[in-house]
């Protein structure tokens, strides 16, 4: 096990040891915050198949995070309305159940992943950037007119959902279930990129004219690893309304694409601990400077800077040295 | 549905388009010359904003107040290049992002803390104020017609700055092969520096005059820079000529589609639904058009690629 192993181990444990120690000290709130890392964490994994593995500069993943906060509270919200969710063709009820809601957070994200996804691949480079960028924004503008579901105003949740076997209302139970969810995404993701897929992927990503050569098609590669990537920032969206209990069109706003980004960019890019290093910094830096200042993100802001011009691999890379074998 | 109304929404759509260009051309040119994304250019539209409210509320000239938008987004624009960007050329896009997405950070929060969360407010000036009637007896702001014909005017200009000057033929030399006109002496890095600053300046102007028609707050700058992406996408990127016609293809689809809309549907829908359904529609049919000109050309209408 190199340095990085090490490092990931570190980074888990930590995520695991941090709310526990603030359980028992009866620290709720610090507890909340864990979950919070650990769920952005999960966008953060999704990003990273993307971004890392398929070097795919995706700016509008806030579109996936925030559709699968949507797909909850469309799920959810009949059920404390006491309405079925649809009436047509078949009367269907809403659900309070977590393991359906994350089921169609996935699906909905990954629909969505494969619309924007088939368009957007047809570019390459800054187009895509921009692309990813303004498919964002427009789901970002129709979650604002259209009033079926809140408009601006967003829906609330007032119960948070259930799983079986759990009381979802603790926080350390709901931390735990968030933990346990990221372990999950970060395990597939990790056999992921050893697979063949994962390796065809990164020739794709490498060399897109020695890849077709070889009998691969570098867009249905990429094509595939950005719906992978959006099923799971949709699960992570899905999770993230749930901790709220409130879904608003902000989760979809371009700044909420760039925080995902960022979570990857700080923890290293394709580096698998990256998002959950990165998520946890942020927050952490949210946390104090917020403290200090009103105008902490100026001083977030300048962080970055320094982080991007003078420490480039981000988090891991700076503790762990050594650049992943790539390129 | 008056044909009256249809021109002024029509001009409406044309001032909101030429606005737009003048954001869009600094992006593609920085682009086209330095290969670089740069997502703090709304910053420099909202510096350029901020900076004209400050001097006319001081001063009581909007005429002052346009002045010091141009030389304080120019500078804002050289000082940021020669502090940040300039170590960013030779990073890839991923850098640049997170680099300019830091200084959106900075430069928001920055001036949130110089002028407070209160939006200022920026008085058209009394020359310009009021209506004139056109031939056809339409009632329309002059303000919004001064606009038209600046944005026209400065986009003449720029034409003529790149295609017809010394300072034109070497950035378009630099947009070729910028280590060939360096090796024939040519400082590219002052170069840069100035093509940046310049973009910044057109930013900077169009922040203060749309400033006059809407409020002057923090993140004024992000929904124009996004837009001016969907016209850079679908003019090309690197083309003034793409720019121009994204941006005013673009000013005209949102507007008039936001009035013909939901006219469009109220003819066989109930009026609530077809405004709501309308309106709705009407906020994505930018992004339906950006779409649909990447289908047929994957680099833009004037695009190289």
């Amino acid at each position: 096990m190199g340095r990085e192993g090490v490092l990931n181990w570190v980074v888990a444990l930590a995520l695991l040891a941090v709310p526990l120690a603030a359980h028992a000290l009866d620290e709720p709130f610090i507890v909340t915050l864990a979950t919070k890392v650990a769920i952005l964490a999960l966008a953060g994994v999704g990003l990273n198949i993307a971004l890392g593995l398929g070097g795919m500069v995706s700016l509008g993943h806030a579109a996936f995070f925030g559709i699968g906060g949507y797909a909850m509270a469309v799920l959810a919200a009949p059920v404390q309305a006491y309405e079925p969710l649809m009436t047509w063709p078949v009367e269907l009820p809403g659900t309070k159940s977590m393991p359906v809601i994350w089921l169609a957070a996935t699906l909905a994200g990954g629909l969505a992943a494969l619309a924007i996804g088939a368009l957007s691949l047809r570019t390459s480079g800054v187009y895509f950037i921009m692309i990813t960028l303004a498919f964002g924004q427009m789901l970002y503008y129709f979650a604002i007119s259209w009033p079926a579901y809140g408009g601006e105003d967003g829906i609330s949740i007032y119960v948070r959902n259930g799983f079986p076997g759990l009381n979802t209302l603790d926080p350390i139970q709901f931390c735990a279930l968030a933990y346990g969810v990221l372990m999950a995404a970060l395990l597939f993701s990790r056999m992921l990129a050893r697979s063949c897929f994962g390796l065809a992927l990164s020739g794709a990503r490498q060399n897109p004219a020695r890849s077709a050569a070889l009998g691969i098609r570098p867009y249905s590669v990429k094509l595939t690893a950005f719906v992978i990537s959006g099923a799971i920032t949709g699960l992570a969206g899905a999770l993230f309304a749930d901790l709220n209990r409130f879904v608003s069109p902000a989760m979809l706003s371009w700044q909420t694409s760039g925080e995902i980004m960022v979570f990857v960019i700080l923890g290293g890019v394709a580096r698998l601990f990256g998002p959950v290093a990165g998520a946890a910094l942020f927050i952490l830096l949210e946390h104090l400077l917020g403290g200090v200042s009103d105008y902490w993100k100026l001083f977030l802001g300048l962080a970055l800077l320094g982080i991007v011009l003078f420490a480039r691999g981000g988090l891991i890379g700076t503790l762990a040295g050594r650049e992943v074998a790539h390129d | 549905m008056s044909v009256m109304l249809l021109i002024e929404q029509a001009l409406n759509g044309l001032q909101y388009g030429v606005m737009l260009f003048l954001m869009a051309a600094g992006l593609t040119l920085v682009f086209g010359v330095m290969g670089l994304i740069n997502l703090a250019h709304g910053s420099l539209f909202m510096v350029g904003a901020f900076a004209c409210a400050a001097v006319a509320g001081a001063t009581g000239s909007f005429w002052l107040g346009l002045a010091a938008s141009l030389a304080a987004a120019a500078a804002a624009g050289a000082l940021v290049e020669l502090t940040v960007i300039r170590r960013l050329y030779a990073r890839d896009h991923l850098d640049q992002v997170l680099a300019t997405f830091a200084l959106i950070l900075v430069f928001s929060e920055g001036t949130r803390w110089l002028f407070g969360s209160f939006p200022l407010y920026l008085d058209i000036p009394d020359a310009l104020a009021g209506p004139v009637t056109l031939p056809g007896g339409i009632d329309y702001p002059l303000y919004r017609l001064v606009l038209i014909g600046i944005g026209l005017a400065i986009a003449g200009a720029l034409f003529w700055l790149i295609g017809r000057t010394r300072l034109g033929i070497r950035i378009r030399a630099g947009e070729a092969d910028r280590e060939m006109i360096a090796a024939l002496g040519v400082d590219i890095s002052k170069l840069y520096t100035i093509v940046f600053a310049l973009g910044a300046a057109l930013a900077g102007l169009a922040g203060a005059l749309v400033g006059a028609l809407q409020s002057v707050q923090v993140g004024m700058g992000e929904p124009v820079l996004i837009l001016a992406f969907v016209v850079i996408v679908i003019g090309g990127i690197g083309s003034i000529k793409g720019a121009l016609v994204g941006a005013i293809l673009v000013g005209l689809t949102d507007t008039l589609g936001r009035f013909l809309l939901p006219i469009l549907f109220s003819t066989f829908m109930e009026t609530s639904a077809a405004t709501s359904v309308g309106a709705a529609l009407a906020s994505m049919l930018i992004y339906i058009l950006m779409a649909g000109v990447l289908v047929v050309r994957p680099g833009g209408l004037y695009g190289r690629a």
